[in-house]
């Protein structure tokens, strides 16, 4: 159901939105000042009734994320909250927004984050690539302390909390939270093996959260409007998928951008209301939610016979008329991710599509687990022969048997988000794939762009 | 010859060190602020950050061949990047790259001769809808067209 909403965009077309005048106006900073005079785990239960899934991907409940923190620090083990912002994952062009228009948000929700888990530091992990952004939350933080709402006594209430922007260095990787909490030490970006947990040992050894970026700048709205009220403002309410959130849509539509709704939109909404609908012809395939959530095919139906299955309700129906959400979407075979999609037109060739993302993985992999390093490599390295016009049907099964020994097969998480999307575009596209080998490329149109 | 930093950035430095609970964590942005002065991480400036922050070099180097934006020789005076992923690339990211590389001279990853021009490709550099986009420097070009890029490249030769 498409249902627009003006929570964490109402600055976005504001002038000077980013300034603390305007976020001041807006009744800003009142929640943090509240917050830092609740009792803790009155605002960790609001925080879990707002039913908030992380918006950088992996959709864990923010409040249980939050709860899963020592109640209090131990002498000498101080708590930290870690924001990131590595927004790099293809399609995903959100976090950006947040940033750069409207700073002010994150500052807050840093500081009732930080509150909330018991943490005196915040770090805001930002991809170096993203200067205005830094700028702009350097600019936000700067404003808040000059107000007294950071440092020592934030309000005048004695809990110091400061905020630090931290920059990270072109590595796509370091958007995997043990690999962000190593570059923040200093190190290189590579993933820790968990256990233990942030919370148990995170940032400098110490518990920690890693919160997405939007989560936390939604923070505040929480607050305001209190957590079951945020959470029903979503169709999957009852669902414990809260609130709302921002979409964004990229590729082949007419008005691409990012648009903050309601959970429970549909990708038919995303793509033709909000997106203005396809560009260049007719729609060939949705990448849901960021380039490593598997492709859904325009003429694909749920398939959920049983009754008793959380899809049933929309058994037979197209795959883009379910309401986008984390767990109807991983029912689909398929993920959620940060809910912004890539559409393909019927004039973009699959195959080209599949080889740029896995030049994509092959160059981002970190290289510390050999499925993955090496994997990827093949995965490249194949299509390119495909992609040259000298590729076998032996080829498309190798590539099956390559993304199936990633699968599982490495510390963090990168392995099953190059081996689920390549996978996806080989199940879904077989019939173009076989295709195109067969005729060396001319059967594709041999393009992506229009 | 060693390598110090201006007296402005290394008050900067010293500020930097202070968010942190320990010096090492200072390390990716007191590379980002010797390259800002020196353009690459070079051999000396290695063994600067690697004193300042009391870490062995070997570490600071196995920092630097980590991560893409930690130049590890000279670079032209700008650095231009165009994003080739996904979403640039089904609104004509490739197309906008050969533009480039025909108007400078140069294939990605290369100079000009005139040391002006260092161009190369990004993966997704989060500006999907507003492709396709080209990074100059510190500065976002988006929505892209052929003949914008040129005027851009073009002016970035005279400074």
């Amino acid at each position: 159901m498409l249902q627009r909403t003006n929570y964490l965009s109402s600055r976005y077309g504001v002038p000077d939105g980013h300034r603390i005048e305007a976020y001041l106006r807006d009744g800003g900073y009142e929640q943090a000042k509240r917050a830092l005079g609740m009792p803790r785990k009155a605002l960790i239960d609001e925080v879990k009734a707002a039913n908030l899934r992380g918006r950088g991907g992996a959709g864990f409940p923010m409040g249980v994320k939050w709860g899963f923190m020592p109640p209090e620090p131990k002498p000498g083990k101080p708590h930290y909250l870690v924001v990131n912002a590595d927004e790099g994952e293809p399609g995903t062009f959100k976090d950006r927004t947040l940033m750069e228009r409207d700073p002010h948000s994150t500052v807050e929700g840093c500081i009732i984050g930080a509150y909330g888990i018991g943490a005196h530091a915040a770090y805001v992990y930002v991809r170096d690539e993203l200067h205005l952004s830094k700028a702009r939350l350097w600019g936000a933080i700067e404003e808040a302390r000059a107000r007294g709402f950071l440092g020592a006594k934030p309000f005048g209430i004695d809990y110091p909390v400061e905020v630090y922007v931290h920059s990270g260095a072109g590595a796509y990787i370091c958007g995997e939270e043990t690999a962000l909490l190593n570059s923040l030490e200093g190190k290189r970006g590579e993933p820790r093996m968990k256990p233990p947990v942030p919370a148990q040992a995170g940032a400098f050894g110490m518990p920690t959260t890693v919160n997405n970026l939007e989560s936390i700048a939604t923070v505040p709205t929480i607050l305001k409007l209190g957590g079951e009220a945020f959470s029903k403002l979503s169709a999957l309410h009852g669902m414990r998928d809260g609130g709302c959130r921002l979409f964004g849509v990229s590729g082949h539509v007419k008005t691409p951008g990012v648009f903050e709704c309601a959970v429970g939109l549909t990708l038919r909404e995303l793509v033709y209301e909000l997106g203005g609908g396809v560009a260049g012809g007719k729609l060939l395939a949705v990448i849901p939610g960021g380039s490593s959530t598997p492709i859904l095919r325009h003429d694909e139906l749920v398939d959920a016979p049983d009754p008793k299955a959380p899809l049933h309700p929309w058994h037979g129906q197209s795959v883009l008329d379910v309401p986008m959400g984390v767990d109807t979407f991983r029912g689909l075979g398929t993920m959620l991710g940060t809910c912004c999609a890539i559409v393909l037109s019927e004039r973009a060739c699959p195959v080209l599509a599949m080889h740029n993302l896995m030049r994509f993985y092959r160059h981002e992999s970190c290289g510390q687990c050999t499925p993955c390093r090496e994997g990827s490599g093949w995965l490249e390295r194949t299509l390119d022969r495909i992609v040259g016009g000298e590729g076998t049907l032996e080829d498309l099964d190798r590539l099956h048997e390559i993304a199936n020994n990633i699968m599982g097969n490495t510390i963090c998480a990168f392995g099953e988000g190059t081996a689920m999307p390549a996978l996806g575009f080989l199940r879904k596209f077989r019939r173009e794939f076989e295709d195109f080998v067969r005729t060396h490329g001319a059967s594709s149109p041999r393009n992506l762009a229009l | 010859m060693t390598f110090a930093l201006t007296p402005e950035r290394q008050q900067e430095l010293a500020r930097i060190v202070a968010r942190y609970p320990n010096k090492q964590a200072a390390c990716i942005p007191v590379l980002h602020l010797c390259q800002e002065q020196h353009g690459w991480i070079s051999d000396e400036v290695t063994r600067f950050v690697a004193d300042t922050l009391g870490m062995p070099a070997a570490q600071v180097v196995g920092v630097v061949t980590f991560y893409s934006i930690f130049n590890q020789q000279p670079v032209g005076r700008h650095q231009v990047w165009v994003c080739r992923t996904l979403s640039c690339a089904l609104r004509g990211a490739e197309g906008l790259l050969h533009q480039c590389e025909k108007h400078l001279g140069i294939h990605a990853g290369q100079t000009t001769p005139d040391g002006a021009i260092t161009l190369r490709t990004a993966e997704c550099l989060a500006s999907c809808g507003t492709a396709p986009v080209m990074q100059v420097d510190k500065t976002y070009h988006e929505n892209l067209t052929p003949e914008r890029a040129r005027e851009i490249l073009d002016g970035l030769r005279s400074r």
